[in-house]
């Protein structure tokens, strides 16, 4: 389905749903003021539903905003969400951060996001774009003095390249049909970059991976698994994490943050996509989700039964350091 | 050039817990160079930044008036990191100052005018300063009849006895202190600080109110002042917001466009009506 | 002043003479980034680029700043003593830096020193050893909106020499006695040079569309602007990240903070932003901006209301376009103000 018909379903539905009282508010997408950046939007009434749209630049995880939310006189709200979102819902349920009753999914089926940073780089970085249209396989980039078409599939966010379920996993109305579940990659063959590599040579990746990150936390605000009321970095008594931009600060918030998600990631990108640096995120979480299949064969969010290993304990856990 | 960010180092020359609950701890503070205590020139109203090495800074009231000489007092609540420290800090330990910072108390437009200083717990550290500003020989013709209203939950709570003893046996400032509920071996007032208040009802001609103490406090205290003709460009306030810099660059205390570290603490209800109530 | 012209093939000699002083820094290019690196020659230099994805506001107010030093030994002599860190060694010159980043570090000088007491002295040391050599933008971005917030694609404010480039050659336009001085031996523009300048910067002023206006911002008070019901909106997509303050080159706010090592201790000043619930957040662990609305009407309103308030209508946002570009959820500032002059 084209993004213009699914844009139309999605205000339609959501105008049904406002206009019934089904729901308080229909989370979406409304279109950025600049290109390649759509952004989150909160429609309270069927006019202000013809705002939300649908293109293959909605890169927030919307589950992000159910977190604490009030959910107006309907006690409901809506949410559009493709396969991750809609995995990070499941994920909120699980936790005990929603109820399942709470909340409308208007499922989507993800085309694969696109990555601005990519399309950027592949322009050049001092070019300036103003605007990127969407054309079957093909993108088409507009600037000053500049027009270039490039295939959607080299610009595609390396999470939708190895995504597992395009589509979502819990609906109430789904947006079209149902795609192929991935794009084809297997995740296992790209997670983890850094596994391979001596330690001294790991270590050097690794410092190398963040050494631009500016500590703005936005891959951690624009994660719905980061939830909690006080944050580990922003723990005063004790503080566990020196707030410099010393290699050993920068470090200590990015491994602590990965272990937090630990069996919770669905690998949906927003951490990446948030990113004002454009730091590979993904590359450090990638390896500890890696970890969880292979132990505990377990992908986060996939049904609302399987219960995350994180969260139980067993008597006769084989480990020894739990007894 | 002066460096605003480096304190004075001061020396620990005594410690006394306040209350009976061990939160309130003051420090006597003598600074090592004795020249630095010239550079430290202040007027009550103002605070100070507390720095204990390696834990960092925190902004306390100066509870010491100038007119007592170089020794500095501040009285501290023990809260956080930095507080903490200091509560387990002793006599001799090493530390430093960082200030004065902020405005003060309006004394200068006080001349002249009646006094009512009215605090609640804890808040009463640089209301002390100012009655023991205003008392002292050289200042007390200045100012007309000086009422000191002061009220904490027990006994046990309140501060500084030794000097509202004293004071309250002195004829040129009348002395309330009050604690919240009655309890053997207390003579003194019993009832609320807005209670009293109204008890004590000064009168707003030619006067000016110093109120400080917790919101709950303030919340109540204020319709009595209302009630009795207060206009808000007579009643002066004190605020607290957390803080890193004290000198009004770093951000955090602004309360609408006023820096409460520079532009305050001290601010009248007048200016206040007229901005956000974040603090 | 006279207006000089430098040719774009002397420009390495250029930077040749200014090393022997300085240290020279400039925009370049780096992994798909462009980015402020030292420019050791004219290789690498950028003459067409739109600006670096952080302000240059890390050379005078670094991310993280050692403030001072003090032994961690109560028992040692001159123990748990601060000493302020020693001042920078070697002048700087910035070149190539756009106007709006010039004019940001003017705005900022009257915030980090005010008087006696408000002298950061940390600020001040950088900022008068720095040259700014600026380059006027010809082709501004879309999201640029300089022209109006008091600023411009060709503005001098700050600089003390704006470059213009005319295609092989620059104009150089002294600003400031400082930058006289490092260009007196270049030959003299010729009024075709500088006419063509004249154009250039009026073409490009007249290539920025969008803005803030500010009329009713003005007239409004601090509580009518702080009491707008559209802050629940505005702050509803907001993800409290720092970005926006952090890529912003006004944006002045810091943090404290104490580290020991061993005996070695240190006192550290880091970028801080207000969209941190532990900005504001006191001891007894009252909070005065508990939730994400305050935090983002502190933002906006301390650029566009309370900056101007306190330093005469100057207002704390230079159109640089950062924080539209770079805000996760698209929060886009020229909207906001808009929105608080509706």
């Amino acid at each position: 389905m084209e993004n213009q018909a699914v844009t139309e379903r999605i205000r339609e539905v959501a105008k049904r749903l406002l206009s019934d009282g089904k729901v308080s508010c229909v989370i979406g997408f409304e279109k950025g003021t600049v290109p390649m950046r759509e952004r989150p939007y909160f429609a309270y009434t069927p006019e202000e539903a013809d705002k939300l749209i649908w293109t293959s630049f909605c890169c927030n995880n919307l589950a992000n905003f159910l977190i604490r939310r009030d959910l107006g006189e309907a006690g409901k709200i809506a949410i559009v969400a493709q396969g991750c979102v809609s995995r990070n819902i499941v994920g909120l349920i699980k936790e005990n951060q929603i109820t399942r009753e709470q909340v409308f999914v208007i499922g989507v089926p993800s085309p694969g996001m696109l990555d601005r940073n990519k399309i950027q780089q592949m322009i050049g970085a001092n070019k300036v774009i103003t605007e990127v249209m969407e054309d079957g396989a093909e993108l088409v980039v507009k600037g000053r003095d500049l027009e270039e078409r490039i295939p959607r599939k080299k610009v595609m966010r390396n999470n939708c390249y190895t995504c597992v379920q395009r589509n979502p996993v819990i609906v109430d109305e789904l947006i079209g049909e149902e795609t192929a579940p991935t794009h084809g990659g297997n995740i296992d063959n790209v997670a983890a970059p850094w596994e391979k590599l001596s330690i001294d040579k790991s270590w050097e990746a690794f410092a190398d991976n963040y050494k631009d990150c500016i500590r703005c936390y936005a891959c951690r605000d624009a994660c719905p698994l980061c939830y909690c009321h006080v944050c580990f970095v922003d723990e005063t008594m004790p503080q566990w994490c020196g707030k410099t931009q010393d290699e050993a600060d920068v470090a200590t918030y990015h491994i602590l943050r990965a272990f937090h998600c630990a069996g919770r990631c669905t690998d949906c990108g927003a951490c990446e996509s948030a990113c004002p640096m454009d730091i590979k995120v993904r590359r450090l979480t990638s390896k500890i989700e890696k970890d969880i299949r292979r132990m505990y064969d377990y992908t986060p969010g996939m049904d609302l039964e399987s219960i995350p290993p994180m969260s139980v304990f067993k008597p006769d856990d084989p480990q020894e350091f739990i007894k | 050039m002066k460096n605003p960010y480096i304190p004075y180092p001061v020396r620990i020359s005594k410690t006394l817990v306040e209350t009976e609950d061990k939160q309130l701890k003051s420090f006597w503070l003598d600074f090592i160079n004795p020249d630095d205590a010239k550079g430290f020139e202040y007027t009550p109203g103002q605070f100070a930044e507390l720095s204990v090495c390696g834990f960092g800074e925190v902004p306390i009231g100066i509870a010491s008036s100038p007119t007592e000489g170089d020794t500095l007092l501040f009285t501290v609540n023990k809260v956080g990191h930095v507080t903490r420290k200091l509560h387990n800090m002793a006599e001799g330990d090493i530390m430093g100052v960082r200030g004065p910072l902020g405005n003060s108390y309006p004394l200068k437009e006080m001349e002249g005018k009646n006094v009512v200083i009215v605090a609640g717990g804890f808040a009463v550290t640089t209301l002390r300063a100012t009655v023991t500003w205003i008392l002292h020989p050289d200042n007390r013709d200045k100012y007309g009849k000086i009422d000191f209203i002061y009220g904490a939950r027990t006994p046990g709570l309140l501060l500084y006895e030794d000097q509202w003893s004293e004071w309250q046996k002195r004829d040129d400032i009348d002395c309330h202190v009050t604690i919240d509920r009655a309890v053997d071996g207390w003579n003194g007032l019993v009832g609320f600080v807005p209670t009293i208040c109204e008890q004590v009802a000064p009168k707003p001609d030619n006067a000016v109110a110093l109120i400080c103490g917790p919101p709950v406090m303030i919340r109540f205290t204020q319709p009595v002042f209302d009630k009795l003709g207060w206009q808000p460009e007579q009643i002066v306030m004190s605020l607290e917001n957390r803080m890193k810099c004290g000198i009004g660059i770093c951000g955090r205390c602004n309360v609408g466009p006023e820096y409460v570290c520079k532009d305050g603490p001290v601010f009248t209800k007048a200016q206040l009506d007229k901005l956000p109530a974040e603090y | 002043m006279t207006d000089k012209i430098l040719s774009k093939d002397q420009v390495a000699a250029f930077i040749d003479s200014l090393k022997k002083e300085y240290q020279v820094f400039a925009p370049t290019e780096e992994n798909g980034k462009i980015i402020w690196a030292e420019a050791n020659s004219a290789d690498g230099l950028l003459w067409e680029f739109s600006n670096t994805t952080m302000s240059p506001k890390d050379f005078f107010f670094p991310q993280s700043e050692c403030m001072a030093r003090f032994k961690n030994d109560p028992k040692a002599e001159g123990g748990m003593i601060m000493h302020p860190e020693p001042e920078l060694e070697r002048s700087r010159v910035l070149m190539n830096i756009r106007p709006c980043d010039a004019k940001a570090f003017q705005l900022l000088d009257r915030i980090f020193i005010q008087d006696e007491v408000t002298n950061d002295v940390y600020w001040r040391d950088k900022r008068d050893k720095a040259i700014l050599v600026g380059l006027a933008c010809n082709n501004p971005c879309p999201t640029c909106f300089c022209t109006s917030v008091g600023c411009g694609p060709h503005h001098e404010a700050g600089l003390d020499i704006l470059l213009v480039d005319l295609g092989d050659s620059l104009l150089v336009k002294p600003i400031s006695d400082k930058g006289k001085a490092l260009i007196d031996d270049l030959p003299d523009a010729k009024k075709v040079d500088k006419d063509k300048a004249a154009q250039l910067k009026k073409t490009s002023e007249a290539s920025i569309t969008s803005g803030v206006t500010m009329d009713n911002v003005n007239k409004r008070t601090v509580l009518e602007l702080f009491d707008l019901p559209y802050w629940d909106r505005v702050s509803e997509s907001c993800l409290n990240c720092g970005t926006c303050t952090f890529c912003c080159p006004t944006c002045h706010c810091f943090d404290i903070q104490d580290e020991v090592k061993g005996t070695d201790g240190r006192r550290v000043r880091n970028w801080d932003t207000c969209m941190s619930w532990l900005f504001t957040v006191h001891g007894t662990g009252h909070n005065p901006r508990p939730t994400k609305k305050e935090r983002v009407r502190q933002r906006f309103m301390h650029k566009f209301k309370y900056i101007p308030e306190k330093r005469e209508g100057e207002i704390g946002c230079v159109g640089c376009g950062r924080c539209v570009q770079l805000c996760p959820v698209n929060i886009d500032v020229r909207e906001v103000v808009n929105q608080m002059n509706a």
